[in-house]
């Protein structure tokens, strides 16, 4: 027992000098609470449960204000008050007695007062005042537990006023021979620090001194306090570094007592605080990382465990590796590590992946390269939490020579955001991506931005457009002329539609910033036309008229047409505020303005002038046409190109012709062409040069022409990308798709590194290749606590087999029933196969078999059929030992249920799929697919019908391909129901390692021989089965019973153990009987085999 | 001075709502005003209920980070700050069922209805202010029981007791472990 244990346990005895006199009026004053209770679920309405309430209140409120009220009617009344107050309802007058409650109960009275007083009351709460009393009494109390709540109450909420009142007794406390009071205190103190720093200052040597203290408990709480400090001021607690190195490497060691493990992980809490603490300290500070480089090693190695636990450690690790001085070995791992997040099939993994990369690549944006395709990936997931975590990502490698398309991405999840927040947020960062990076920006991504904003705005709040004005007029203040003419537009556009949301600023200071715009050489005469036209929408009245007056005079009689025209505009409408009004109203600017783009307004006026014998309107394409006609020249790549690159179009489906802006070898090329960009300077002219005086030399040297005319081609130059990828980790379903993906991946991480985006692509398929692999073998097993998986159920639950068993309360939805047939956990396939009792007896070689229907032997509608199921078993199975059947799904009259059956040499999945309904049913198929499992049928049962009431065997033969802690097979049925559309529906089931293990019998010599030959091991400490006489003996036993392990010989309190995974793939184990714990090592040929093995041990172990 | 509670694994709220969206527990780590408690509550329930199984655990609200997860028929919710590591809130929450699990043993909803006092003395000795307090889970209960044995026999609950109003499904254990 460890030392805490014990410590608690001896102090037990002196705590409990109170008696306890169970009362008759327990009972009755719970049945109150339990009246009440019973009597909310029994209304159907929200207005009845309100009377209900309203009713309970008064009878509460006068009985705690009557005098003959004891304590214990109190602490009942009290606790109504809370279920009331939960409910949502004002109890405000039974806060006072709730205080009361805590200064005048006996201990149990007081702890519920103290409750009472901790949810009702806020911090601020005036008469929190009246507790310090209480406290102050409660502190000086010799009974512990008094003592404990007092402490409890003190750490969750004190008047920061009267701190200096009590803080000496906590203080005191922090010299209490108990741990929990000392911890507790420490924790107490820990609040005053956050609500009232200078307040503690003085008993900083204290804090040291809890740090020191022998019991882990109290330590780890002196850490919240230390981490504070630290994140404070890093630079005074430097030389604290060396200890807390050397705490995480007791901790990561094994060193303290096993009742602070969880889940086998030792002090996982502390171990990240840890972290945290070393992250701050070594951050920009190379002497104090170096210490803490072997440690942060050493967990990273450690927590191999499939836990997210372990993966929560894991990622506090990776974020301290990059925070600190950094080494690149340990920056490798981490980065590894962060591949096996991101890649993992668990979507709370790859959240927290993508977390860490969005951390990590502001360190190193290179490393997103690696990733380029999951988070490509990512950014199409269902779930908007992941998309919006992957944006978040993409904003952190905003470069000038992305943005363009990064802000695409944002601004189309904004359109399938619906919270607010997130909307300002993205905004937001789309405004800062932009504006850090206006520079390149074309032109097509700033229209597009002022039409969204303007999209946005009208279902979106105020909020946003205020966001934008704000942003732009403080650019404004700034130095506009480096910006570009066509920000700027914008910038006039939206200012002059929404400043006037901004109450604070007068429309003349706009006017001035605006009139600025207009002294600037830079600005061109289209700004100066956008300027003029915000300036009439803005229309000011005073000072700034005469402004306006006086721009629009310098105008009117400018060259350019169109300025002059604006100037017309602005004279007139700021002179005559009622026309203004009617042409441009401010509500107008909300909705959208239609446009008639056919024209046809015009009608009359084109007949006319053809009439009068105008020539006939051509496009400006066919006039160029015509005119380079006429220039006789052979232009036939023109026809060549333009659908190509139409089709390119449809490939990537953007219209903007932006990407040309970021082009850098072919992923520029592949892009697009919008009606306006087919003017594009780029290709033509390529193709010019190419065909034009030039093209005749094209006959000499074909060779050299024939590429050329490729990388100009989209379709081809995205071919040649696919191909340079072809390994790429993504498996998409066309080449299409991948090549957008490509595409998308070239454009999204351009200009990451110096490389070209072909090269980096090519790089980075090798390592996110290995990661993958990885990731597969671990992440596969890590949802440990699952015993199987019903697709068919809406929970999630990691602990999920308890909740299969229930009927719900309102009404289950039918996929939920299956539930009922199987009580008692009975999914639990794991422990029934590995309690079951093995029999080896040698069977024929199974015969896999179509799907065959046989009449039931029992008509049973309900569906209770889980016991007849077991009587469909063929025959050379039926004898050996198989799990329980488990239903995985029922639906639409069809069960389908599942066993293993365990050969010697291998594992059988039997299906039964059994037709309750009264009549036939066609076509069914089944499919079962595993990643972990090589999965055998002779066929997959093409349309087999099932007779009504009749059940069909499916069986399968399963190898491992690779070890995992559970194997997960996922399946697929589809069925025709006699009326209606074909069904079809995916489960899965799941089985554990342990159904392959089998015990492997050979000598100590043997076992010598191949202990030294296998090259994969693990080690680790686990529990020892405590007890008997032979705690070694007991544990091997329970070893041998539950995982089917061999023991080979055991010497002393040593022990050597040996199994194998489906015959051929060995494992040995060597434990040792350690200061009272098994160390257990693990070794294998094959790789995983160890890792999982042991885990199975543990939990075997922990099952007890 | 930077006071943010920037680094810290301080939860905001904790809520125990069941599938009915009926609030079982409510705890918060911040001073939050009734309305705005009331909010919170409305927006989880909404938020979190109608999520699809095997979806991801962690949510956007506002600017806060929501955690949930469901055992059987209740749904534990807690609400962090954005740098918070999610991973970790997960297993305070999971902690927490295994800390009701072994003082009730097999905790079920109904456990939490009734005795929901008890569920939260149990929390007050797990976090404090929002801080993973106890990592041992010996401890924590030892100083429940400490108390308890003061305490009059501790009502549990058998499901006859209660059958005839409340079904079944409020009987069934969160987990097993």
């Amino acid at each position: 027992m460890s030392d805490v244990v014990e410590k608690t346990l001896t102090a037990l005895p002196s705590l409990l000098s109170l008696d306890s006199q169970p009362g008759s009026a327990k009972l009755s004053s719970n049945s109150k609470l339990g009246n009440l209770i019973r009597g909310i679920t029994e209304l159907t309405s929200k207005h009845e449960e309100e009377k209900l309430i309203q009713r309970e209140l008064l009878l509460i409120k006068e009985q705690v204000s009557s005098p003959n009220t004891t304590m214990r009617q109190m602490k009942e009344l009290m606790v109504r008050a809370i279920y009331c107050e939960m409910l949502g309802y004002g109890v405000s007058f039974s806060y006072i007695h709730a205080i009361k409650l805590a200064q005048q109960g006996n201990v149990l009275e007081k702890r519920v007062g103290y409750l009472a007083v901790s949810l009702f009351l806020n911090e601020s709460h005036e008469l929190l005042l009246l507790l310090v009393n209480t406290v102050l009494k409660d502190l000086q109390s010799t009974n512990l537990i008094e003592v404990c709540m007092a402490l409890t109450v003190v750490s969750q909420m004190f008047p920061k006023d009267m701190i200096p009142a009590i803080l000496p007794l906590v203080e005191e406390k922090l010299n209490h021979p108990k741990e929990i009071i000392r911890r507790k205190a420490v924790l107490a103190l820990y609040k005053f620090y956050l609500i009232a720093p200078n307040q503690v200052q003085h008993i900083h040597n204290k804090f040291r001194k809890a740090l020191c203290d022998k019991d882990p408990g109290v330590m780890s709480a002196s850490l919240h306090i230390y981490l504070q400090l630290i994140q404070e001021n890093p630079e005074g607690y430097k030389d604290l570094a060396p200890s807390f190195v050397t705490i995480l490497k007791q901790v990561v060691g094994g060193k303290l007592p096993m009742d602070f493990n969880y889940h086998s992980v030792p002090a996982p809490w502390l171990q990240i605080h840890l972290l945290r603490i070393l992250s701050f300290l070594g951050k920009n500070d190379q002497s104090t990382s170096e210490i803490m480089y072997e440690i942060l090693d050493e967990s990273l190695r450690r927590a191999e465990m499939n836990h997210n636990i372990t993966y929560a450690i894991l990622y506090e690790c990776v974020k301290c590796i990059y925070t600190i001085h950094p080494k690149s070995d340990l920056l490798e791992k981490a980065a590894k590590c962060i591949g096996n997040f991101v890649l993992s099939p668990k979507i709370n993994l790859k959240y927290l992946g993508l977390k860490a990369l969005t951390y990590v690549v502001q360190q190193d944006p290179k490393l997103a390269l690696q990733h380029q395709m999951t988070i490509i990936e990512c950014l199409d997931h269902p779930d908007l939490i992941i998309k919006r975590e992957t944006l978040e990502l993409l904003f952190r490698i905003t470069n000038d020579q992305n943005v363009t398309v990064i802000v695409e991405k944002m601004l189309d999840f904004l359109r399938i955001s619906e919270d607010d927040h997130t909307t300002i947020d993205l905004v937001g960062k789309c405004f800062h991506s932009v504006e850090t990076c206006y520079n390149r920006i074309s032109q097509t991504v700033f229209l597009n931005f002022s039409l969204r904003v303007r999209f946005d705005s009208v279902e979106e709040d105020k909020k946003l457009r205020l966001f934008a004005v704000n942003s732009y007029i403080s650019l404004l203040q700034g130095d506009a002329s480096k910006l570009p003419q066509r920000f700027l537009q914008v910038i006039c556009w939206v200012l002059g539609e929404y400043s006037h949301l901004r109450d604070d600023l007068e429309p003349d200071v706009i006017v001035r910033l605006l009139a600025k715009l207009l002294d600037m050489k830079t600005s061109s005469s289209e700004t100066k036309c956008w300027v003029l036209m915000a300036m009439t929408k803005l229309c000011p009245g005073g000072a700034a008229l005469a402004l306006v007056h006086n721009v629009s005079e310098t105008y009117s009689s400018s060259l350019d047409t169109m300025l002059r025209q604006r100037a017309q505009e602005l004279e007139i409408l700021s002179q005559d505020s009622e026309l203004q009004a009617k042409v441009l109203p401010r509500s107008a600017s909300m909705e959208p303005v239609e446009v008639d783009s056919s024209l046809s307004f015009l009608d009359g006026f084109v007949s006319e002038a053809l009439a009068a014998g105008a020539a006939p309107y051509k496009p400006p394409h066919q006039r160029q046409e015509e005119l380079s006609r006429s220039k006789a020249l052979n232009l036939e790549p023109y026809g060549l190109s333009l659908p190509i690159s139409m089709s390119s179009c449809s490939i990537t489906d953007r219209q903007s012709p932006t990407l040309l802006s970021i082009s850098s070898g072919l992923s520029g090329d592949s892009t697009d062409f919008s009606h306006k960009g087919s003017s594009t300077v780029l290709k033509l002219d390529g193709v010019k040069r190419l065909w034009g005086r030039d093209g005749y030399l094209a006959q000499k040297e074909p060779t050299e022409e024939a590429p050329r005319i490729e990388a100009a081609s989209p379709v081809r130059s995205a071919d040649q990308l696919g191909n340079n990828n072809s390994q790429t980790p993504t498996p998409t379903p066309t080449p299409e798709c991948d090549q957008e993906k490509q595409q998308l991946a070239s454009s999204l991480f351009v200009g990451l590194a110096s490389q070209s985006s072909i090269c980096l692509m090519g790089k980075s398929d090798q390592p996110s290749q290995r990661f993958r692999r990885k990731t597969k073998a671990s992440g596969s097993s890590e949802q440990i606590t699952n015993p199987l998986v019903f697709p068919s159920d809406g929970s999630d639950n990691l602990l999920y087999k308890n909740l299969l068993d229930s009927p719900d309360l309102d009404g289950s939805p039918p996929e939920q029933t299956p539930g009922l047939d199987a009580p008692n956990g009975a999914c639990d396939a794991e422990e029934e196969s590995t309690d079951a009792d093995m029999k080896e007896i040698k069977t024929p070689p199974i015969r896999d078999e179509h799907v065959t229907a046989e009449a039931s032997p029992h008509h049973d509608p309900d569906g209770s059929k889980d016991p007849s199921l077991t009587s469909h078993l063929p025959a050379e199975l039926s004898a050996l030992s198989h799990s329980k059947t488990t239903t995985l799904f029922s639906k639409q009259n069809l069960d389908v249920s599942a066993c293993h059956v365990q050969k010697e040499d291998s594992v059988v999945l039997v299906v039964f799929i059994s037709n309750c309904s009264d009549s036939f049913l066609q076509q069914i198929r089944l499919q079962v697919d595993s990643e972990e499992l090589e999965v055998s049928c002779v066929s997959d049962s093409p349309s087999e019908e099932l007779k009504s009431h009749s059940v069909a065997v499916c069986q399968y033969f399963l190898t491992v391909k690779r070890p995992s802690v559970h194997f997960d097979l996922s399946a697929t049925v589809s069925w025709q129901p006699p009326a209606g559309s074909p069904l079809t529906t995916q489960f899965s089931y799941r089985l554990p390692l342990t159904a392959f293990i089998r015990a492997l019998r050979l000598s100590t010599e043997e076992y010598g021989a191949k202990w030294l030959a296998f090259s994969h091991d693990t080690k680790q400490n686990l529990t020892l089965i405590q007890g008997g006489r032979d705690p070694l003996a007991a544990t091997l036993d329970v070893l041998k019973r539950k995982l089917q392990l061999h023991v080979v010989e055991v010497i002393g309190v040593e022990a050597i153990v040996a199994c194998c995974l489906q015959q051929d793939q060995p494992c040995l184990m060597h434990c040792r009987m350690h200061a009272g714990m098994l160390s257990v090592w693990l070794r294998s040929p094959v790789p995983d085999l160890p890792d999982c093995l042991l885990y199975c041990c543990q939990r075997a172990l922990q099952e007890l | 001075m930077c006071r943010s509670t920037k680094y810290q694994d301080k939860l905001r709220f904790l809520l125990l709502f069941s599938r009915q969206g009926k609030l079982r527990l409510q705890k918060w780590f911040v001073p939050t005003s009734d309305r705005e408690r009331k909010k919170v509550i409305r927006d989880m329930i909404m938020l979190v209920l109608p999520r699809q199984p095997r979806t991801c655990n962690f949510l956007q609200w506002k600017d806060l980070k929501i955690v949930y997860k469901r055992y059987a028929s209740l749904y534990f919710c807690a609400g962090l700050e954005e740098q918070d590591n999610e991973l970790l809130a997960l297993e305070v929450l999971h902690r927490y069922v295994e800390l009701l699990d072994k003082y009730f043993g097999n905790v079920c909803e109904l456990d939490i209805i009734f005795n929901f006092e008890k569920a939260y003395f149990i929390l007050d000795e797990f976090l404090m202010g929002g801080e993973v307090l106890e990592t041992s889970k010996f401890a924590v209960n030892v100083s429940m029981e400490q108390a308890d044995t003061l305490q009059e026999v501790t009502q549990h609950f058998h499901h006859s007791f209660i059958l005839h109003s409340l079904t079944l499904c409020l009987s069934v254990p969160l987990c097993v472990f």
